[in-house]
């Protein structure tokens, strides 16, 4: 058994080598994708004045908050092996149950805050209920519930957005401690904790491993179904989390919020080093894939580029993101 | 010296067909038994009864004069019963520690929370790659980057974590390169060297020849032959496997390899 290893052979690794090893056994990053976001940004300074400023870097960052969550459900449930294509309906679901509750029902802002993300959550318990029991292919479970959700939304809200949210809740999109927007320091919070559930954790490590080989997994005792049921539901909760700080900061609950939004997320992980089979995935990585659709998205608004283009430019990424990563799999790969 | 693992007279029928009838097998500590036969002997069923996956419908199983017939795959696992499956049930995007402590990782506490110990994770699956004298690129890349042989030895890596008395390995060999045989074969003379019963089902049968103590042959689900190693031939395997007709042309085929 001689040693075939690139990385063992000839002169000694380069500084690349070394510094994509460390980033991704500590921190899980693609090297990759942080030079693409440096260079994005390089790009967009000299294209436009108005783009290397604090208040636009906090633009950049509020803006990415709400599609940063949905990124995160995204690289759980896609580095479990599964597929949530309802990420951005149940998100325009919850906030709009948040907002009738909280508008028409009159509840409390903590209740109304709930109901949001259990709204999320109960979405995402059916859809893993049916995958996991019934043995509907994710695929066409979320696809479904990508109908079912939006459509519910419309008839809750009688197809008209709610406004007037009570002030405390609209604090939670709006309001400025010490000049950060609130969604960013909780869409920051709420990455921290789902990178140490992930990489830290015996639930984390469980998730890659069932995306990996779902054989190995179970031979190894883990109890597959509950954890798809947990992941699914899990994904639901942070798309009720994303529609409660979209809701809150544009002070009403809109049924058509999220629209397309779950293409955005499954890119933003994808770029960020997620496999879009299972096995791998970060949430550092998902950030900084959620970052440069972020930085894109800000980028092609300061250059005016009409929106239809944005969208176009998103899909395009996507597909792109996929190649590379195969691409590399296949390098890499023996097997 | 004692047998390990004892079967006896054990017999199996999937409806109208006998798959197995009055099979005898054991297997001494630190004892390497092939167990060879064309496919559709019975091979597959019979591991399957031992490891608790089937139900045989008559016969005895004891491990170390313990009765296990009854008892559930689990149970049989935790006495000491491994299997290593042909697709060696690798998550292969995972590191060699993750892969041996897949299911059961060490955790610490911090905060009231637990961790994943991963300094401990790899400490201890280093100590067991060196103690089985594999020789591995890196632990800590992903298993999917290694070949076949080195993959075997994480799966038998993983198997010894479990402190297993019998060890039933299956086509270990089938799928790697020449130069990778002998290092497998290297492993299941450490094993044996460690006083674990070896169970080896491949149809390589030069590898089971060079390894084995033993060979017990099966044929349309009888157990034809029971050979000493030591004073077997391959004409002789050969012969047992087909069912008794002189096959000195398949032997000799077979031994060019």
């Amino acid at each position: 058994m001689t040693s075939t290893d690139p990385t063992q052979q000839g002169a000694a690794p380069n500084l690349w080598m070394r510094t994509h090893s460390v980033l991704i056994e500590r921190l899980h990053i693609r090297l990759e994708s942080l030079v693409v976001l440096l260079v994005l940004a390089t790009t967009m300074a000299i294209l436009s004045p108005y783009f290397l400023s604090v208040s636009n870097f906090m633009n950049i960052l509020l803006a990415t908050s709400t599609i940063g969550v949905l990124a995160i459900a995204a690289t759980y449930v896609l580095s479990s092996g599964g597929l949530d294509l309802s990420l951005g309906s149940v998100m325009g679901l919850s906030g709009v149950v948040g907002a009738a509750v909280a508008v028409k029902l009159g509840a409390p802002t903590p209740v109304a805050v709930v109901a949001t993300i259990a709204a999320g959550a109960a979405a995402g318990l059916v859809n893993g209920l049916v995958i996991t029991r019934a043995f509907v292919p994710a695929f066409i479970v979320t696809l479904g519930m990508l109908g079912i959700a939006r459509g519910l939304a419309l008839v809750i809200s009688d197809g008209r957005v709610i406004y007037g949210l009570p002030k405390a809740m609209v604090y939670l999109g709006q309001g400025r401690p010490m000049g950060i927007p609130m969604p960013v320091i909780i869409f920051l919070g709420t990455a921290v904790v789902m990178h140490i559930l992930l990489a830290y954790t015996r639930f984390g490590r469980h998730t890659l491993a069932i995306g990996d080989n779902e054989n190995a997994a179970r031979t190894a005792g883990i109890n597959i179904e509950r954890h798809r049921l947990i992941i699914y539901t899990l994904s639901g909760a942070l798309s009720g989390l994303a529609g409660l700080l979209f809701a809150t900061r544009i002070n009403s609950g809109d049924p058509t919020a999220g629209l397309t939004y779950e293409l955005t997320a499954i890119t933003a992980a994808i770029i960020g080093g997620t496999n879009l089979f299972g096995g791998r995935g970060s949430i550092l990585g998902t950030m900084i894939g959620a970052l440069i659709m972020g930085v894109l998205q800000n980028g092609l608004n300061l250059l005016a580029v009409q929106s239809y283009y944005q969208q176009m430019a998103i899909g395009a990424v996507l597909v792109l993101a996929v190649f590379i990563d195969q691409w590399q799999v296949r390098k890499e790969s023996r097997v | 010296m004692s047998n390990l693992l004892e079967i006896k007279g054990v017999s199996k029928s999937f409806g109208p067909v006998h798959v197995l009838d009055q099979v005898d097998l054991t297997v001494a500590p630190g004892e390497v038994v092939g167990l060879v036969g064309d496919n559709g002997a019975g091979k597959s069923t019979l591991m399957k009864i031992v490891t608790g996956m089937y139900s045989a419908d008559a016969g005895t199983i004891t491990l170390n004069g313990e009765d296990i017939f009854h008892h559930s795959p689990g149970e049989r696992r935790r006495m000491g019963i491994e299997m290593i499956y042909q697709d060696l049930a690798l998550a292969r995007q995972q590191d060699v520690a993750a892969n041996i402590f897949l299911g059961r990782e060490p955790t610490r506490s911090v905060l009231g929370m637990r961790f994943v110990d991963r300094a401990t994770m790899r400490r201890d699956a280093q100590a067991m790659i060196d103690r089985l004298g594999a020789r591995l690129p890196a632990i800590n890349r992903p298993v999917g980057t290694f070949s076949g042989g080195q993959q075997q030895s994480v799966a038998i890596a993983r198997a010894l974590t479990f402190n297993p008395k019998v060890v039933i390995m299956d086509e270990p060999t089938a799928a790697l390169a020449v130069r990778e045989v002998q290092g497998v074969l290297d492993l299941i003379r450490q094993l044996k060297s460690e006083g674990i019963g070896v169970i080896l089902i491949s149809h390589r049968l030069n590898d089971v020849l060079s390894v084995t103590d033993r060979i017990v042959v099966l044929h349309h689900g009888r157990a034809a032959a029971n050979l000493t190693t030591a004073e077997t031939s391959m004409a002789e395997v050969v012969s047992a496997i087909v069912g008794g007709v002189d096959m000195a042309e398949a032997a000799a085929h077979e031994a060019r390899g």
